[in-house]
């Protein structure tokens, strides 16, 4: 049923940490791998070695440039997948029943048994999670690897979603936002965490981390960035070396 | 948003259709025998043909039958539902016109009522689009009603009336698309409340997540076309109301010149339905850096 719960006992999601990402796609990567042979139907390429390579992918990494009047440019890496939202608006668009929110910990799913594959769904999604296969004309989005957090199959400490689990930089972390003792809810409330686009009122439950102030380099306060714990070495030589070069400034 | 041809052709052709069968449901013109098969054909013919234009643009329409299932949240099903019950409560009209020379009104009433629904019900798959604040106003379901109802007026022969809703049509029409211009400004949203690091400063896009466009911009970031958008709009105005309308009122009435009505009629929504898609703008466009 495409009606959304009222609410839901867990919910689940990622805290994204702007500030430690640092862009290496490899949650794309490894999300791409998973997802294609596990869960659903495989993530195809169209053309991927061609001049115009096409392909389905759940999760996206954009970076932005942010600059304030009158300081340095940052740099900031966008992890891009499913906010999992509370009210979202995907699910209740869909006509055939395919997309739903579960009860038990709010991870939003596309039934592909169900999908007829006519996209609204990714109209009714403002940030762009569901992505429409070319192939098997089925809506694909995030799952938040639903077949790994609860799979006993595999190690425990694998019993989080890819990205997580692969991302080098520790950028992404897993939990449940209903749970206010959660790894992820004390460190969006440490670090203030971000609702993206909040306007549109779909309650995201993903929180972006935002970038920590960066130390001000410009202007007076020059900082030798690879030494600044560093005191500069002494350039005025000594003894004989001292003497020759003293000698030489008089000739 | 992309002007996929299927779901142009499925909104216009199925909004004059139903726009007739309001008309004929309501009994103008209160024709029977042949003259109303002619009419119910074009009525049905349109209706139906626009309802499978629709589904070209399906992934995977072996489901498509799902579609009529979630009525409680969705539009789309909504849709789907209103047209298949008003075709049929106006089919047992239409035979009792066509072949028993009777009129069964409540059913004439019943089927026109759930015609104007079925338009609804279609123009509220658009307009419910927060995602796309062009779309998400109450003059959308206003200007898909009037198209139906001047579009089914014309079809109709009910010159007066047709001329009347044509004008208040170009009117609407001009008047969404000044509003609609401004509806992307006004919802705020930016590429700094899209990504949330508008406290940090200016946001730009460094570098794509991809180095082509994937689904999300060819389907939401479309932008192609745009350029001749104030042209079409002229073009548009003038076929499918002023011309029609002028036709209408100010020559005398023969068959060929309302066919010319008709067919400048269509071309002219057949742009402006173009125009609907390819200016609307969708907020994940902000994460492109693009509109």
């Amino acid at each position: 049923m495409t009606t959304l719960p009222q609410n839901t006992k867990k919910r689940l999601g990622l805290a994204i940490d702007l500030d430690t990402c640092v862009g290496c796609h490899a949650c794309v990567i490894s999300c791409k791998e998973w997802n294609t042979s596990n869960y659903g139907a495989p993530l195809s390429d169209v053309d991927a070695y061609g001049a115009a390579p096409d392909g389905t992918f759940l999760n996206r990494v954009h970076t932005f440039e942010v600059k304030a009047d009158g300081s340095n440019a940052q740099t900031v890496h966008f992890p891009k997948s499913c906010l999992h939202c509370e009210d979202a608006p995907c699910v209740t668009v869909c006509p055939t029943g395919a997309s739903y929110k579960r009860t038990e910990d709010g991870i939003v799913l596309v039934n592909e048994a169900d999908c007829m594959g006519c996209g609204l769904c990714a109209w009714a999604c403002p940030y762009g999670a569901r992505e429409l296969d070319k192939v098997e004309g089925v809506m694909k989005k995030c799952t938040l690897c639903v077949d790994r957090i609860y799979n006993e199959n595999i190690p425990e400490e694998d019993r989080v979603p890819s990205c997580v689990r692969t991302c080098p930089a520790g950028a992404r972390h897993f939990g449940d936002f209903a749970d206010p003792e959660s790894n992820v809810s004390k460190l969006s409330a440490e670090r203030g965490g971000l609702v993206l686009m909040e306007a549109q009122g779909t309650k995201p439950v993903n929180r972006y981390l935002p970038p920590r102030p960066k130390a001000d380099v410009s202007g007076d306060a020059q900082i030798d960035m690879p030494n600044p714990f560093l005191t500069p070495a002494t350039t005025k030589p000594e003894g004989f070396l001292g003497w020759l070069d003293s000698a030489l400034e008089k000739i | 948003m992309h002007p996929a041809p299927s779901v142009i052709i499925f909104t216009s052709l199925s909004g004059i259709g139903f726009g007739l069968m309001a008309w004929l449901g309501f009994g103008f013109p209160p024709a029977t025998g042949m003259t109303a098969f002619i009419f119910f054909f074009i009525a049905y013919a349109l209706a139906v043909g626009g309802l499978i234009a629709s589904t070209f643009h399906l992934g995977n329409p072996k489901n498509a039958i799902k579609a009529f299932s979630q009525w409680r949240s969705s539009w789309l099903s909504r849709e789907g539902i209103m047209a298949i019950v008003s075709l049929f409560v106006m089919a047992v009209y239409a035979i009792g016109l066509i072949f028993l020379e009777q009129r069964w009104q409540i059913f004439g009433w019943a089927g026109a009522i759930f015609s104007l629904v079925t338009i609804y019900t279609t123009s509220m798959i658009y307009g419910q689009m927060k995602t796309v604040p062009r779309w998400s106003m109450g003059l959308t379901p206003a200007l898909f009603l009037l198209y139906a109802l001047a579009g089914g007026a014309l079809l109709a022969g009910q010159v007066f009336p047709a001329a009347l809703l044509l004008t208040v049509l170009t009117v609407v029409q001009y008047v969404s698309w000044q509003i609609g211009d401004t509806r992307f400004e006004q919802s705020r949203h930016t590429i700094e409340t899209a990504t949330g690091l508008g406290s940090l400063g200016k946001v730009r896009l460094l570098e794509s997540p991809h180095s082509s466009p994937n689904y999300l911009m060819k389907e939401m970031v479309y932008i192609v076309g745009r350029k001749h958008a104030q042209k079409l709009r002229i073009i548009a105005i003038v076929l499918l109301g002023i011309v029609p309308a002028v036709i209408l009122l100010f020559v005398p009435f023969s068959h060929m010149f309302a066919g010319v009505a008709v067919l400048s009629h269509m071309i002219g929504l057949f742009i402006s339905r173009w125009l609907f898609f390819a200016e609307a703008e969708h907020v994940v466009g902000l994460y492109y850096d693009k509109r």
